[in-house]
Parts: structure tokens; sequence; C-alpha cells
């Protein structure tokens, strides 16, 4: 059995056998749903459907309805594609990047993490897709034969890149996150005792033993589909950053962007995993399994993935002058300084400040205060992708085409759906799924369970 | 033919693997175990071998490696060249640079699917298949070892039994399977 120092804080707090780690996730998913769950989940319902009532909308009547011009052509949608996209970079990074370092503390936040990881993936999708206008030809960009003859799809565009990059990730995601969840639906199956759900988890378990040898098998699944995914999480966000770094609009054309990118993805994304979890850890009573320790290790890479973004923009600022190139320095003067200097300035003060207060351990251990700065973080990378898009877009080179971008209903309607979407995906994870990675907690439980530190006997074996 | 089953169920991990040790240097054969989460070490002990799962992975890599490069050979070089820009991009090296993103995620992809479902395959863990474990506590906190007579000849199962007497198990089943 691995053992730890004993002075490192528990993991797992309280007095727990493996049979309450059993009975503290299993409970909410065996109860009924508290009142509020309902409430929540028809809010999130209502706003998702509005979303989707947008979309329809647009697809009948054409992506005009947007508030796209002639010199704006990407905007909300596209800031909102990698708004998502970045928030969808925590789980994988929780889950396969800490699985590798063997950081234990990853166990009870990986299977939320990687939950919430999917379903922004599902949300960035959308997107690309209904910004093609056409969704029904979606297809279109896959290499399919085809009756045109021999046309093929352009592997040489990033945009191509993107569709192989974003459908690889969000599956193996999937698939790396289902495969966890196998043997904690048959720990579910196993303690069923109405015949529907009994029924339900006897499928969602596929027929789950725990025999030796699966395990066996399962350890090392886990390990390779970690180091598969690992390039993964970087691959994904740098390959989006090229969507803007190949192209040559001043402000987009930067070799600084997929690192910068990758570090700000993995900056929202743990924000947003804070934002759900400190919530979830009071709704579900897993306080003794997500405390004060997880969000500060999570505080703690806030703030350096934020210094890395905010060193990112300083450089950018620092190579627009350096360059020479008067239409560099232009889109950087005209950020900061044009007529959407307040989105510049919030997401300087956002991204930039925000992640430095983390330096002082009371805040970074104060819960309320995590959950705010998660909010700001949030507010403030989806301020970072705007700025990036529309202002290096809104002035070209002809000042007569100099234009304002002023999002329509169905741009705001669109992107709030998509909140309200991908919460109600969460809160139907919550109430049906497994939100700890029981099983795998428990192989910790006994390294680093409060009970057991404190045992007289911990320090004697080995 | 009706084999006679033991099932041993201990509380904790430790203490089957120390019993399993025991019984093992006695000459039985601990047909499987079924635990919650995996326990580290007792894979040598029952005589598991390692899983060969990351050589596959390995090649089904190499599998989606082949595709993608000759995919995008045949897209982009053979069956229609692309003039972009007028830049020469007619032979696969000149092209080379741009096919590396999805030369390196269509590797991912076939090397991370294709072990996934050899992984089930092999695990016979499927859409409604049937659970195998003896006892529901085993996916909770119980930890169980199973000893065929059939694979233990030479011994009764009192003999087991008394073997098993004191390595700290809980409960013990004694069953007949046709």
């Amino acid at each position: 059995m691995q053992k730890e120092a004993a002075i490192r804080e528990p993991l797992i707090l309280g007095h727990k056998t493996f049979h309450d780690v059993t009975e503290d996730v299993c409970r909410p998913i065996e109860d009924k749903a508290p009142k509020m769950w309902y409430i929540l989940f028809t809010i999130a319902l209502i706003i998702g459907l509005y979303g989707i009532g947008s979309i329809c909308y647009l697809l009948g009547t054409g992506i005009g309805v947007w508030g796209l011009n002639k010199t704006i052509g990407w905007a909300w949608d596209i800031t909102n594609f990698v708004w998502w996209v970045g928030i969808g970079h925590a789980g994988t990074l929780i889950s396969a990047v800490l699985l590798l370092f063997r950081q234990k503390w990853r166990m009870a936040i990986n299977r939320s993490a990687e939950a919430m990881t999917i379903f922004a993936v599902f949300m960035a999708g959308t997107f690309p897709l209904i910004h093609m206008g056409r969704l029904w030809v979606g297809y279109w960009v896959l290499p399919l034969p085809n009756h045109f003859g021999s046309l093929w799809v352009n592997f040489n565009s990033p945009l191509l890149w993107d569709v192989f990059a974003i459908s690889t990730y969000l599956s193996v995601s999937l698939v790396f996150w289902y495969i966890g969840l196998i043997p904690d639906f048959a720990t579910i199956r196993d303690r069923a005792k109405k015949p529907v759900s009994k029924k339900m988890y006897s499928i969602l378990s596929f027929g789950w033993s725990g025999k030796a040898k699966h395990w066996n098998r399962f350890e090392l699944v886990s390990l390779v589909l970690a180091g598969l995914a690992t390039p993964l999480v970087f691959s994904v966000h740098s390959i989006v950053s090229f969507d803007f770094a190949t192209s040559i609009v001043p402000g987009w054309h930067t070799t600084i962007f997929p690192p910068y990118f990758v570090a700000g993805a993995v900056f929202s994304g743990f924000a947003m995993v804070q934002t759900l979890l400190l919530v979830m850890r009071k709704a579900m009573n897993l306080e003794a399994y997500i405390h004060t320790k997880h969000v500060e290790y999570m505080n703690i890479v806030i703030m350096v993935t934020g210094s890395i973004v905010g060193t990112a923009y300083i450089t950018e600022l620092f190579i627009s002058w350096y360059s020479g190139v008067e239409y560099e320095a232009y889109a950087f003067l005209n950020r900061a300084t044009g007529p959407y200097w307040w989105a510049y300035w919030s997401m300087m003060t956002c991204n930039v400040i925000s992640p430095q207060l983390m330096w002082i351990r009371k805040l970074r251990r104060s819960l309320l205060f995590t959950f705010f700065i998660s909010i700001v973080v949030n507010i403030g990378m989806w301020f970072e992708r705007y700025v990036i898009i529309v202002t290096s877009i809104h002035r070209d080179y002809l000042p007569s085409a100099w234009s304002m971008h002023y999002p329509s209903h169905i741009d705001i309607a669109v992107y709030l759906g998509t909140i309200g979407l991908f919460f109600t995906f969460f809160l139907l994870f919550a109430r049906y799924f497994p939100v700890l990675a029981l099983n795998e907690v428990k192989t910790i439980l006994k390294g680093s369970g409060q009970s057991y530190k404190e045992s007289p006997d911990y320090h004697k074996h080995h | 033919m009706s084999d006679k089953v033991i099932y041993a169920m201990y509380g904790d991990d430790e203490v089957l693997k120390s019993g399993a040790k025991k019984l093992v240097s006695n000459g039985i054969k601990i047909a499987e175990v079924y635990s919650p989460f995996p326990i580290h070490g007792i894979d040598p002990i029952i005589g598991v071998k390692g899983t060969r799962l990351g050589i596959m992975a390995f090649l089904y890599g190499l599998t989606g490696l082949a595709l993608a490069t000759f995919g995008m050979y045949y897209f982009m070089v053979v069956e229609w060249k692309m003039n972009i820009g007028g830049k020469p991009n007619f032979t696969y090296a000149e092209n080379m640079l741009a096919f590396i993103p999805v030369t390196f995620e269509f590797t991912v992809l076939c090397a991370a699917h294709g072990m996934a479902i050899k992984y089930l395959l092999l695990n016979r863990t499927l859409p409604g298949m049937p659970a195998q474990n003896p006892d529901p506590r085993t996916t909770d906190d119980k930890f169980v070892m199973e000893i065929r007579l059939s694979e233990n000849h030479g011994f009764t199962d009192d003999q087991v039994e008394s073997l098993l007497k004191d390595t700290g198990f809980v409960e013990l089943e004694k069953k007949i399977i046709e």
C-alpha cells in the first residue's frame, strides 16, 4: 500500500470506511431529488429550450439574424465556440495529466470535471455547425466520397484540422469518462432496489463484476488513455488558435497563440470547475471529499495559468510595438484605446489581476472568494475571445469598411441557450450519475484518509 | 460436470492479499478475486498475467497513422492537387507540415477507440451483459476470493476450508455449480 507524508493534509476528511464512500456518493442518486434541483433544472431547461428555438429560427432564416456584417464575419459565434472549448479543457487535464503526475486529489473531482468537459465541448461544437447556416450539409466537413467528382476537403486548412481535433477530443474524452464510470455504475446496480433503476444501471454498467484481470486491464487502459489524452489537451486548443494564427489579420497573426490559448483554456476550465464544484459539494454533501485543500490546489492552477495568460498579453503588446509593423501596432492600440476599450480592460482586470490575488493563502483557501473569482475569470475569458476576434477585424485596412459589432437578440439567445443546455446536462449528470469516482476514491482512502492518517500504526509499515 | 466453488469474503483488501499468499503457498489455485477497486499486488499472487492491451493500442495507433498518411496523400496529392495561392504543394513532402495536425489527431483517435473497444470485448463488458460477481457487496466494500475444487485436485473442500480458517474472512459460502 502506498503511503504519503503524514504532514500532508488528508484528502478525505472524517472517519470514512469503504462503505461510507459508497453511501455518500450513491445516496443522492437513490433518494428523491431535492426541490432545489427541480427549480434549477426547470430554469436551465427553459433557457436551453429558448436557445434551441433561436437556433431553429436561425437555421430557417439564415445567419443574417446574427449581428454580423461585411467587416465582422466572426463575432459572438466563434467567441462562444472558443470560450466553450476552453472550458472543456479542465476535465481532461484533471483526469489525464494529473493521472500521469500521480496527483491523488484529482480523484475527487475528475468525474464531474470530465462531465463538464464533455458537455462544454457539445456546446462548443454547436457554434461552428450552426455557423454553416445549412446544418444539414454539416457532414461535408468529412472527407467522404461524393458525387461532385474528385472533390475533397482541404487538409491544408486549420478549420479542417479543427474538425478532426474537436471530434477526436470529444469522443476520446467521452470514452475515457465512460470507462471510468462502468465500475461505479456496477456499484449503483448492485445497490438498486427498484426494478427500473436496477435494469437501467445493469445496462449502463455493461455487466462489470470487478474481476482481478478486469481491474488489471482497467488500470492499464486508464493509463494509456491518459497518455493519449494528454497531448490531445495541448493539441486541441493549439489547433483552435491556428484558426487565427495562420491568418494574416493583424492581431491574429501571432506565433504566441498556441501556448497562450492552451494556458487560457486551462485557466477558464478550472474556473468553471470551481464554480460548479463549490455548489455541488454543498448541495450533495460531499464536503468531506472535495474540501479546502482541493479548492486550494485548483486555485494554484488558476494562479499559474492566469500568470501565463497575463505574460502572453504583455508579450503581445510588446511584440506589436517591437515588430515595427504599423498595422500590427494599431491593432493593439485600437484594442486598448479604441471603441472596444471597455472589453479590453475588463479582460485585463479579470484575467491578469484577479489570479494574482491567489498568492495570498487566506484568499485561495476561502471558498466564497474562490467562487467569486471563478465567475470573474469566466467573464474575463469570454471577453478575451471577444477582444481577439472582434477588435482585430472591426477596423480593417480601408477606413470606409470600419464597422462595429452589435449583438442581435438571437446572438444573445443562442449564447444563453448553450449555457442553459450545459446546466441541464450537468444537473441530469448530478442526479443520475456517480459524481465522484467512488471506486477510485476508495483506493486512496487508506493512504490519504483522515482516520488512517491519524491512526497510531500509520507510520509502522514500509 | 458439477463443480464445487468456495467463496471466501473479506472486509479488507490487505487481509485478502495475505490470505491469498498463504493459500497459494500451500498449493491452492485461486480462480478469481472480485473487488470493488483494484487491489495492487494481487495479480502476481493469484497468477494473473499483465495485460498486453498497451501493445494493441500502439498497433491501433500505427494503423491510424498509416490511414491518415495514405488518405491525405491520396486526397491532396494524387487525386486532386490544390493550387493554393500559387504555392508549390504538389508533393507529399512539401505539404507534410500541414498534414501533421490531422495525422496526429487520427492516430490518437484510432489508438484510443481501438483499445477501448478491445478492452470491452476482452472483458466481455458490453451493454446487456449480466453481472457475474457472486455477491452484490463486492462492488461496495467486500472482497471475495473464489476457489474451484475442479482446479484443485487432491484437495477436499474441508481441507480448503481449514486452510482458509485463520485468513480472517468474514463469510464463507460453498456452492455447487453445474
